[in-house]
Formats: C-alpha cells, structure tokens, sequence
C-alpha cells in the first residue's frame, strides 16, 4: 500500500518557529553581531573582527570560572542522579502516602531562585542559621562566608537540595510506567532486589534520565541567581561561575562586546555536552535494543 | 528598523551562508531522502547529522586557531571547509 504524503501538518510547526525565532535565533543572531564590534551605544559601534575572541580565548580569569562551572557541574549530576533515584526508588507506589510526598518533593522546585538563594544564606549563617548554628555548636568551624570549602559545600547542598526533587519525580514517573508484568516474571525467576534494579528497573528508566541528565547539566552549567544571592561569588572568586563572571563583563563593565563572544563560546560549550549526552545514551539505547 | 541588531556585511554573510546550507540541505532531502549510514565517525548518522557535527567542531577549529596562535582566521575557515565536505562524504 503506497503511503499517501501529506505535508500540511507542517504549518502547525509555524507558530513555535515563530516564537523560536524571537526568543532564540533573533537574539543569538544579535549576539554574534555584538561580538564582532566595539558597541558604545545603539547608534556607535566599529568592526573589530577576531579581536574579543581572541581576548577572552586568552583570559585566566574565564578559564579559571569554566574549570569551576565544570567541576560544580559534574558534582550536581554525579550526587543528584543517583540520590533522585534513590528517593524516586523508596516513595510510596500509591495511596495518600505517595501523594502527600509528591506535594512535599515538588516544594522545593516551586521556590524563585533568588529567595532559594536567601534561604540558605541565613540557614548556614553561623549567628541565626540553623544549619550554620547547629554546626558550630558541634564543634565544626563552619563559615561560608570566609571558608572556600564551606562556601562551596553550601553552594552544592543548596543545588542539590532545590532540584534533586525533579530528577527523583521524573524517575518516580519512569517507575510508574514499567508494566506489573515485569516485576510477575522477576519474582518467578526469583531475582534479588538488585537485580530488578539492574536489568529492569534502570534499563526501563534511560529515556527520563536522559532528559534529567541534560536538563540538570544545562541548568547547573548556567547557573547564576543562587549562588550569587548565596555567596556573592566568594570568598574571592571561589564560587564565581560562568554566568557571573559574563554578567559582571556585559552589565557591570559594559564591554558587551567581549561579553558577546565569550556567550558564543559558553553556548557552543553547552550545545557540544548536551549532543553529546544526549547521542552517547541514545546510542546506548539503540545499541541495546538491536543487540 | 534592524540598527539595534547592529548587522555587517560578514556577520551577514554568515548567516546567509548558513541559510543556503539549509536550504540546499532540504532540497537534497527531497530528491534524495537520506538513508542512515556508518562511515568514518563511530555512530551511524544520516546527512543532516554529518552536517551538524561538521558545524559544530568547525566552530571549536575556528576557536582552537583562534585561541592558541595568531594565524589568520581564514586558515582555519579553510580547514573548516575541507573538515565539512570530508565529514559529509565520508563521515
């Protein structure tokens, strides 16, 4: 039977084209404009070709923060992925108990950042913050404030604290579709806890950590209200990610030249660890499923 | 109407470039559907997929060359050139 083609569905696609084109291509198209030229106001700006890729390619500074908003990166996906299964893993199957703790885990994700950010800036506070308080009382000398270790120890508890809750009802949601039929045959094959785990429970769970792993990894890597609410960057730059290390270069300093091509730079970063997140597990997947 | 854009001629040509890439990529695409193949890279890709793999690394060859010497950008838009064709035939 011959498939009939019919193309017009096409034009359903226009309207997100459309608001894609304003929201992303239109800006992005401005900001490589931007990073070709010395802009002093709307009407004044000159060609300066390569110039401030070659200046930002070349400063310590921005190297320094990339390193940073790596390592902060890798330590969200690497603590939040397992503990979100973890806790997606333990939540009640149904009944009240799995609705009163689906309203208490989406808590956290409802906060603004900003107020997320002053949360934990007067919870570590060692005078009138619990946690600050209660650490001291124990005898540990902590102080965000002044401490590098501290300061990113906070960072990293507060991230882990805000957005584990979505990996773990994403992953909550992906346990919910494996089929009853699954967990009939493992038990009349008698297989551990471990082994259902293993071969049913994480294989049936790739395509939602996908999306979780990209989607924490994007949001981590762009990173920018909390800690600056949190630690203001420091103690000195310890805690200075990407984002405001280019938002004190295009709004502090007004160079939006420099800080248009270094954006470039950052997007293209973003845009080659999420392809390859994203073709690696595909792969994986598909390697699987024809093996 | 485009001034706070702040367009120029090579920043234009750019994105002209790119929208002739499209469109002669979609055009292909319609006389000659693309089959999913295994080439030189290590995961089967179809044509569009050579094509942003082969946009995506020229961009990091543009700031490799332009990060790390002092050579002039249009050697490492020549080696770009060569990388995408290679990649389109062969990856």
């Amino acid at each position: 039977m011959n498939k009939v083609q019919n193309n017009r569905a096409w034009w359903l696609v226009l309207p997100m084209f459309v608001l894609v084109a304003f929201s992303a291509i239109i800006p992005l198209m401005t900001v490589v404009n931007y990073s070709v030229q010395d802009i002093f106001d709307q009407n004044t700006a000159y060609f300066v070709g390569i110039e401030w890729y070659q200046e930002v390619l070349r400063d310590t500074r921005l190297h320094d923060s990339l390193l940073r908003q790596f390592t902060f990166s890798f330590s969200v996906l690497l603590i939040e992925i397992p503990l979100g299964i973890a806790v997606a893993l333990t939540m009640p199957k149904k009944g009240w108990q799995s609705s009163l703790c689906l309203i208490l885990l989406a808590l956290p994700l409802l906060i603004p950042w900003n107020v997320v950010g002053t949360i934990w800036q007067i919870f570590g506070r060692a005078d009138i913050g619990l946690f600050g308080w209660a650490l001291n009382a124990i005898g540990v000398d902590y102080n965000y404030t002044a401490n590098t270790v501290d300061a990113w120890l906070t960072v990293l508890l507060m991230d882990v604290w805000h957005w584990t809750p979505l990996v773990a009802l994403l992953c909550y949601s992906g346990l919910r579709a494996i089929p009853d039929a699954y967990y009939q045959a493992a038990q009349i094959d008698r297989a551990s806890s471990w082994a259902i785990f293993r071969h049913i429970q994480l294989p049936r769970l790739k395509s939602v950590l996908v999306l979780a792993v990209l989607l924490r990894f994007m949001d981590s890597f762009m990173i920018y209200t909390e800690p600056f609410v949190l630690t203001g960057g420091g103690p000195g730059n310890a805690t200075t990610f990407l984002s405001q290390t280019l938002t004190q270069m295009a709004i502090g300093q007004f160079d939006l030249g420099p800080a248009a091509a270094f954006s470039l730079v950052y997007f293209l970063i973003v845009l080659l660890v999420s392809w390859l997140f994203f073709t690696t597990i595909s792969h994986m997947e598909k390697d699987k499923s024809d093996g | 109407m485009m001034n706070w854009m702040a367009w120029t001629i090579p920043t234009a040509s750019f994105f002209v470039g790119i929208g002739l890439i499209l469109i002669v990529m979609t055009i292909a695409e319609l006389k000659r559907p693309t089959i999913e193949r295994k080439g030189l890279l290590p995961i089967a890709t179809t044509r569009g997929d050579r094509l942003f793999i082969g946009l995506l690394s020229s961009a990091f060859i543009h700031l490799a060359v332009i990060g790390s010497s002092d050579t002039d950008i249009w050697w490492a838009f020549g080696i770009s050139v060569i990388w995408v064709l290679s990649l389109l035939r062969w990856g």
